[in-house]
């Protein structure tokens, strides 16, 4: 036994004596996880939470969350003998009198930004490639939580230096928790300690932005991993790839240098952007005073969406009684997202119900093997950008010199038309590439060889699709579902057919109706025979190696 | 592929895993290339820590630097930053530059086990827990299962009481501001009182308050009334105004509106002096000040309240009576 063998036997007993854990390491030390650069994207999420873990320790150390009043005197001299609060005093302090604060600051709310930006992605990424499908729904969820949470955390950390854009946005909350039917005055006098913007507020937000909100999101992560971890990764199809395996490299040491050296990379690119690109720069805007405001002001990218939904919807209020409902506030703001999440919580199940499918599934889609589910999902999308955009119209209206009006009216307009037309044509756009495959499947590839038949005919000549290719193609079968008919009205007793699973029928002809009906075995193999021979007669066996 | 064996046409799982031999498998000299690289980059990691600290302790706070395409930025910033970023990612791209040539790239399989329980396991659990059911009694003792079911019920009450004292109840808070008959209207900075003819025709005074807020200046929570008080003064021609909620609202033409936006509460300060109309920077509702501070356009569903106004015996612009409809964004109880 070498030394070094020697040293880690009697580390691990030690450890194993007292814990049993070689049982788990024996089991977990070389553990599988398979290679696509999609599944970067979630590790891109937990390491830029990490990031905002550790800077946001060190901001608490100087960061002062209070609203008492102070006069400024430090290094930033524009801002001179201004009257402000300790919070934005001590965040000018942090950015100017502190080597290296301001570094922290901005590596911070870019990692925040990217943080949020990495969750979205990955989200659509498990959307469209069907990975949240059984056994995986729970954690979808976990997702769903985390990403609300996510975009929480990221208002509650922008709304705490009370600079005049933060303070902006946090009366724009107000007003819409103010919104709130019955409860509106309450919740904003104890939310805020009386009146808006009081004194209470940023001390309270700031428990909620170091403490609460991190604890829980911390806790779901765990919850989120641990069960990644349990029920193993996913997996693209291709050659080896079945539903029963994993196939990857070993945790250590391949995954231990990549995923390590990975969180080095995202934490490194972070700090040089945060070096060269300056991110809130609060001392442009100068402390919160309620009676001003910049023209032009924007919330974090993430925030956009909501504040678009809000820009964009018709001034409606209905007066009852006495008593207001704000539709204008509380439909953009409250209902619409509400929905929006609730439907994307729900989503494994709505599409189990069209599926009828109690399988576990642990080849990920092709976005097009499933033409219905990638195109609600561009649907989706759709209607998210264009409020986002719709965030953004007096920036277009001021940009381009278009009447604001006009913008809105068009966005309007669009988030009604657009979002079935896209879905239209991105589910058409995956039937045909699913008939080009099915194409490949039974015919081979085309290789671009013409041959003239003694007819005077002209045909392309195919050869067969490498295996690799075929094993790749062949998964559509994975996610094919003939729609589930509908019992007849009345049977032949003349019992009239039950109202139950009637939504399923309905769902299943959605989805399913005009789907692409993936070959058999027998029918690739004989297409394949096919192109074979069709290859024969331009080039004799052996001279060709078959490609893509 | 040779295309005369039909037992290579089978499909779906049974391909095996394709591997191809990189560089640095077959040519040791590659893979001492390699290591170098990688030991370049952990090097490089070193270099930058120590810059960090060179930098720290050398470059002033209010050394400022003009780069192409960035813009003028803060010295100590951009090299702190530059220094420990690249610290980080030399120490990534190494380890990420060994794994990929170096490390074995040949892919392995791990079987799938199902991971959930047998039928057996499963029964054993139904019934374990059935037995702990019987045995705690709870169904058979339905006393103590209600009155448990109440105590639960109830204990969530005093954390949700506690809450209570989070803040005052909000009363008619919202529909009070500081103006009152004869407050005069002041400029928001220096808090100078504003004759008429400091105001020219089309002219806009974009921020004005009553002086009683001077008095509450140095109080705490004294932005909870300028958030409420705040005004905007415009003069039109008087045959400009198209028409007045308020008889006599305005003084010779000059007229005064609240400046919190009747949507979500931003100050709004961007006016069109030829439309006579007001802008909200935050989602843009605007409001036509020649008639009424009525909604022309946007989220918003109610016109800007209008302050009237008149002239105090030294020809100060004064409030003729206090807000005659609360301010700011609606809220359940407005009306």
């Amino acid at each position: 036994m070498s030394t070094t063998q020697r040293a880690v036997a009697t580390t691990t007993t030690w450890v194993d004596d007292r814990t049993g854990a070689g049982k788990w390491l024996k089991k977990n030390l070389r553990k599988v996880f398979p290679d696509h650069w999609s599944f970067m994207l979630g590790e891109i999420a937990l390491y830029s939470f990490i990031l905002c873990l550790l800077t946001g320790v060190y901001l608490t150390l100087f960061f002062n969350p209070s609203m008492k009043e102070v006069v400024y005197n430090g290094s930033y001299a524009p801002l001179n003998g201004i009257k402000m609060t300790q919070a934005y005093e001590s965040t000018l302090r942090v950015s100017f009198d502190v080597r290296g604060g301001l570094l922290v600051r901005q590596v911070h709310h870019w990692a925040a930004l990217l943080f949020v930006a990495a969750v979205s992605v990955h989200m659509l990424r498990v959307f469209f490639t069907g990975a949240f499908r059984k056994p995986r729904e729970l954690n979808w969820v976990i997702g769903v939580g985390l990403m609300t949470l996510a975009i929480l955390e990221g208002f509650a950390g922008y709304s705490l230096p009370d600079d005049l854009l933060s303070g902006t946005g946090l009366r724009i909350a107000q007003g819409i928790v103010l919104a709130i039917p019955l409860v509106g005055s309450y919740v904003s006098s104890f939310l805020f300690g009386g009146e808006f913007p009081g004194t209470d507020f940023i001390p309270r937000l700031y428990s909620i932005h170091i403490l609460l909100i991190p604890g829980i999101l911390l806790g779901m992560l765990t919850a989120h991993l641990l069960l990644v971890w349990y029920q193993k990764h996913t997996q693209f199809p291709g050659p080896g790839r079945t539903n029963k395996n994993v196939v990857g490299f070993p945790l250590f040491p391949v995954y231990v240098a990549k995923a390590g050296g990975f969180f080095f990379i995202v934490s490194g690119i972070i700090t040089l952007i945060a070096a060269m690109f300056t991110i809130n720069p609060i001392w442009l805007y100068g402390p919160y005073v309620p009676d001003q405001v910049t023209a032009g002001s924007q919330p974090d990218w993430y925030i956009g969406w909501l504040d678009g939904a809000v820009r964009v919807i018709p001034n409606w209020e209905t007066v009852l009684f006495g008593y207001n409902i704000s539709w204008n506030i509380l439909l953009p703001a409250l209902i619409i997202p509400g929905i929006m999440f609730t439907l994307l919580a729900l989503y494994p199940w709505i599409e189990a119900k069209a599926t009828g499918d109690k399988r576990e599934h642990h080849l990920l889609d092709r976005p097009r093997n499933a033409p219905t589910r990638t195109g609600l999902g561009a649907m989706g999308l759709t209607f998210y950008v264009l409020m986002w955009i719709s965030g953004g119209n007096d920036l277009i209206a001021q940009a381009f010199s278009w009447s604001i009006n006009s913008i809105t009216w068009t966005i309007r307009v669009l988030l009604i038309v657009l979002p079935p037309l896209v879905f239209v044509i991105t589910r058409r756009t995956c039937l045909g590439l699913q008939r080009r495959d099915r194409d490949k499947l039974l015919h081979g590839r085309e290789t671009g060889i013409i041959k003239r038949m003694p007819s005077g005919e002209y045909l392309e000549v195919h050869a067969p699709v490498s295996s690799a290719t075929r094993a790749k193609l062949v998964a559509s079968r994975e996610s094919d579902y003939a729609p589930i008919e509908a019992p007849p009205a009345v049977d032949a007793n003349g019992v009239k057919a039950p109202k139950k699973g009637r939504l399923g029928v309905k769902l299943s002809n959605f989805y399913f109706a005009n789907r692409v009906i993936p070959p058999t075995d027998e029918e690739i193999a004989e297409g394949q025979h096919h192109a074979a021979d069709d290859l024969e007669t331009v080039r004799p066996s052996g001279q060709i190696t078959s490609g893509h | 592929m040779s295309n005369d064996s039909s037992s290579e046409l089978e499909v779906a799982g049974a391909h095996e895993i394709e591997h191809a031999l990189r560089r640095s498998d077959t040519d040791p000299r590659a893979a001492q290339r390699a290591e170098r690289q990688v030991a370049i980059m952990f090097v490089g990691s070193v270099l930058a820590s120590i810059l960090f600290v060179v930098a720290f302790v050398s470059v002033k706070s209010t050394a400022v630097v003009d780069l192409p395409l960035i813009g003028r930025i803060g010295l100590q910033n951009l090299t702190l930053g530059v220094a420990s970023g690249l610290g980080l990612f030399l120490i990534g791209a190494g380890a990420i530059h060994w794994a990929r040539k170096l490390m074995s790239d040949e892919e392995i399989v791990d079987e799938r086990k199902s991971f959930a329980s047998d039928d057996e396991t499963r029964d054993a659990v139904v019934e374990s827990f059935q037995t702990g059911v019987e045995e705690s009694g709870v169904m058979k003792r339905p006393l103590i299962r209600r009155t448990l079911l109440a105590a639960m019920a109830l204990m969530p009450i005093p954390a949700i009481v506690m809450l209570r004292d989070l803040g005052p109840l909000p009363e008619t808070k919202a529909r009070e501001t500081l103006w009152r008959k004869g407050s005069r209207i002041v400029t928001d900075i220096s808090y100078r009182p504003i004759k008429p003819e400091d105001i020219p025709l089309g002219g806009l005074v974009a921020g004005a308050l009553p002086a009683d807020l001077k008095k509450v200046e140095e109080e705490e929570g004294n932005l909870n009334q300028r958030a409420k008080a705040a005004i905007i003064l415009v003069r039109m021609a008087p045959d400009e105004i198209r028409s007045q909620q308020i008889q006599d609202g305005d003084f010779q033409g000059i007229l005064a509106f609240s400046k919190i936006c009747t949507h979500l509460g931003c100050p709004i300060a961007l006016y069109e002096q030829r439309t006579k109309h007001l802008l909200c920077p935050c989602h843009q509702s605007t409001f036509d000040l020649a008639d009424d501070g009525n909604v022309i356009f946007g989220p918003s569903a109610r016109r800007l309240p209008q302050l009237a106004i008149e002239v105090d015996k030294e020809g100060y612009l004064v409030a003729k009576e206090g807000f005659q409809e609360p301010v700011g964004p609606s809220f359940w109880e407005r009306g």
